[in-house]
């Protein structure tokens, strides 16, 4: 396992630097302008001034080897003598800056990726927490009503969007009845009791909003991985020895039944630091996902870059985490 | 009980099953009735869909409800009636008192628990074992059923055991709690010649060495030459024929019984040109039946079997066939 991991860990390295040059590439060829957003009044000279002062001027081999070397040397770097208070070199390197606030791309991220980790990292435990129990119980009553409910309720969840869902939630309970507030204040420092009740009724729409769409595609797969495994032969094995009905489907069967499960759920975290965008814009999360849409918008290529990589970063990290829990869970896959 | 030298341990009487299916209901059992001595083995024969398997299923919870329903009948085991017995009852029984041996050993184990887990639990359930003796006595199980380096390989999983091996241990688990009854559903099918040999060998010491009553379920009519006292042939949800086996193979009364003879290839002797084989389609089981389910296939058909489905009458001592032909007259029984 562990020679595996540090394969796939190494195999990771050069997988990362060519998905570094599509996103590099895409960007660059994409026809947006730094400089569009600026008063008209601003002569043709100064604008081709700025672009030389962003660094445009530069060919793109020595702009995508500066890029690199700021967010695969200088960052890190950066970041190690934060954590650690040791001082590297002479502590003058160059950033990866944004075109629009022209602060460091990095500490922007920083800044916002405890909102987004905490509403949507939130809906997505919730979503689990909801899914796996209703996927149980729906599979080991199939057809039932509450199964025939469930069913309903995740086409529902999961083919309504949720800019729809949110909208709807915002009218019914923030607009109708007053009891949550539509806005969520990342602001909001949790202090006494009094303040985490409004901490709880901020997040409480958000994470149910995103809740129900994780919530409908995990309880999906969680039925039909239960359903797969209840009529396996092992099942009768089990009621053949005596054990309790408890004991089968909540030992022998759910335990097979996580595997594909919890694969499913590990390739689904990179998402969550991706943030919901949608849900992030209608619920006004100054989050990640809000961060990418307006430096989309502004055509703020570095922070959309270095955005759009570190997600990548994560998907290949989680796919290889994914593997790796799949060996741990299931006896059979070895990969020695 | 026609016939009562030693006590049953297991009594069953007009047993039967129905499994409801949109397109009606499938009368799998049909008065099934039968008796399993201290310590025999009984052999029951029968092609797929005869309602061998749903039958010692039936007897004890284990088929799926719904789809199938046992409608009737009863089930003497340890003066209890299990039809009537409540899921705890019946729990407390299975795999406690009466032991299962399913036919493929390669799905009947949890494949992401190993096999200690497996071999543990019945016994820390029904004996109340603590996690050390259990194990103890797991591995004195797995010795007894002839898996080698016994203790190490209670952590391997199911996979790292062969087809055979894993039928041991099947057999270990079943056999966890000293059952009375061990009921075994074609343990020998999945597995090729050889291995099959082995564990028919290992059967047959093990009943010497414990002394549990077997059912044991087959097609293979060579398999319950060898190993069985007494066979149960069953066609179409009931039993046609029953009798112990030298009696039974040496004068088969039931057509089916005979044609089933016949179609077994013989080594020694002139070479068959083709393999015999009984002509037709077992009957769909749809509705009670009102006459008998071999008609449309039985060479010695004759108007009363399509009005009437044949009783079981009494041919010889411990032998009896539901049929109204009579081989040795060749002509209608006066029944």
């Amino acid at each position: 396992m562990l020679t595996f991991t540090l394969r796939r860990l190494l195999l990771a390295i050069p997988t990362l630097l060519f998905i570094s040059l599509i996103i590099f590439l895409i960007l660059d060829l994409a026809p947006s302008d730094p400089t569009a957003s600026l008063p008209l009044t601003i002569p043709p000279e100064v604008r081709a001034e700025i672009r030389a002062s962003l660094g445009l001027d530069e060919p793109m081999v020595v702009r995508f080897a500066l890029w690199l070397q700021q967010f695969f040397i200088n960052e890190p770097l950066n970041l190690l003598e934060q954590w650690t208070g040791l001082s590297f070199g002479d502590g003058d390197r160059t950033r990866v800056i944004s075109w629009q606030t022209r602060s460091p791309v990095v500490d922007i991220i920083a800044q916002r990726m405890p909102q987004t980790l905490w509403v949507v990292g939130t809906s997505y435990v919730v979503g689990i927490l909801i899914a796996v129990p209703i996927g149980v119980i729906s599979a080991y009553r199939q057809y039932s009503w509450f199964d025939q409910i469930g069913t309903f309720v995740s086409m529902l969840g999961f083919s309504v969007p949720t800019f729809f869902t949110g909208v709807l939630f915002i009218v019914i309970f923030s607009v109708q009845l007053g009891w949550f507030p539509s806005v969520y204040d990342t602001t909001h420092v949790v202090t006494d009791w009094a303040s985490f009740v409004v901490q709880l009724k901020q997040i409480i729409m958000p994470v149910m909003v995103l809740g129900l769409y994780n919530a409908s595609q995990i309880s999906r797969f969680m039925r039909a991985s239960m359903l797969d495994n209840l009529n396996q032969d092992y099942v009768r094995t089990a009621r053949a020895k005596g054990m309790t009905e408890r004991v089968v489907v909540l030992i022998h069967v759910l335990r097979n039944s996580m595997i594909p499960v919890v694969t499913v759920i590990a390739l689904g975290v990179p998402q969550v630091f991706g943030g919901a965008i949608i849900t992030e814009q209608v619920f006004k999360v100054n989050g990640l996902g809000q961060l990418l849409i307006v430096a989309i918008q502004s055509g703020d290529i570095p922070t959309v870059q270095t955005l759009t990589f570190i997600f990548a970063v994560l998907i290949v990290l989680f796919n290889l985490i994914a593997d790796v829990l799949y060996g741990v869970l299931d006896p059979r896959i070895r990969y020695d | 009980m026609l016939d009562g030298a030693k006590p049953s341990v297991l009594d069953v009487k007009d047993l039967k099953t129905v499994f409801k299916t949109r397109r009606g209901e499938v009368h799998a059992v049909n008065n099934v009735s039968f008796h399993l001595e201290a310590g025999e083995l009984l052999g029951v024969v029968g092609e797929s869909g005869s309602g061998k398997s749903v039958t010692m299923m039936s007897l004890i919870g284990l088929l799926p409800s719904p789809p199938a329903e046992v409608r009737n009948g009863q089930v003497n085991f340890g003066g209890m009636d299990l039809l009537r017995a409540d899921e705890d009852q019946l729990r407390a029984i299975r795999g406690a008192r009466i032991g299962f041996v399913f036919q493929d050993p390669m799905t009947s184990l949890n494949p992401v628990f190993n096999v200690g887990f497996q071999l543990m639990e019945p016994l820390r359930k029904h004996m109340g074992l603590s996690k050390s003796k259990a194990r103890k006595r797991a591995v004195e199980l797995l010795e007894l059923v002839g898996i080698p380096d016994a203790q190490r390989r209670l952590k391997d999983f199911p996979h790292q055991f062969s087809g055979g091996m894993r039928q041991r241990v099947m057999i270990a688990i079943a056999l966890a709690c000293d059952p009375e009854v061990l009921i075994a559903d074609e343990p020998t099918t999945a597995l090729d010649v050889t291995i099959q040999a082995q564990i028919l060998e290992l059967v047959a010491e093990l009943r010497k060495k414990l002394g549990m009553a077997i059912v044991w379920i087959t097609h293979d009519l060579g398999v319950i030459a060898g190993i069985a006292d007494r066979v149960l042939v069953m066609y179409g949800g009931q039993v046609v024929e029953q009798g112990p086996v030298r009696e039974l193979f040496a004068n088969p009364k039931h057509p089916y019984t005979r044609a089933l003879l016949e179609t077994v290839p013989h080594v020694r002797g002139a070479r068959a040109e083709r393999l015999k084989v009984i002509q037709g389609q077992p009957p769909m089981l749809s509705g009670q039946p009102t006459a008998c389910p071999f008609r449309d296939r039985c060479p010695e058909a004759m108007p009363r079997c399509a009005q009437e489905n044949p009783w079981r009458i009494s041919v010889g001592h411990s032998h009896d066939v539901a049929c109204f032909w009579d081989p040795d007259t060749g002509e209608a029984r006066d029944v």
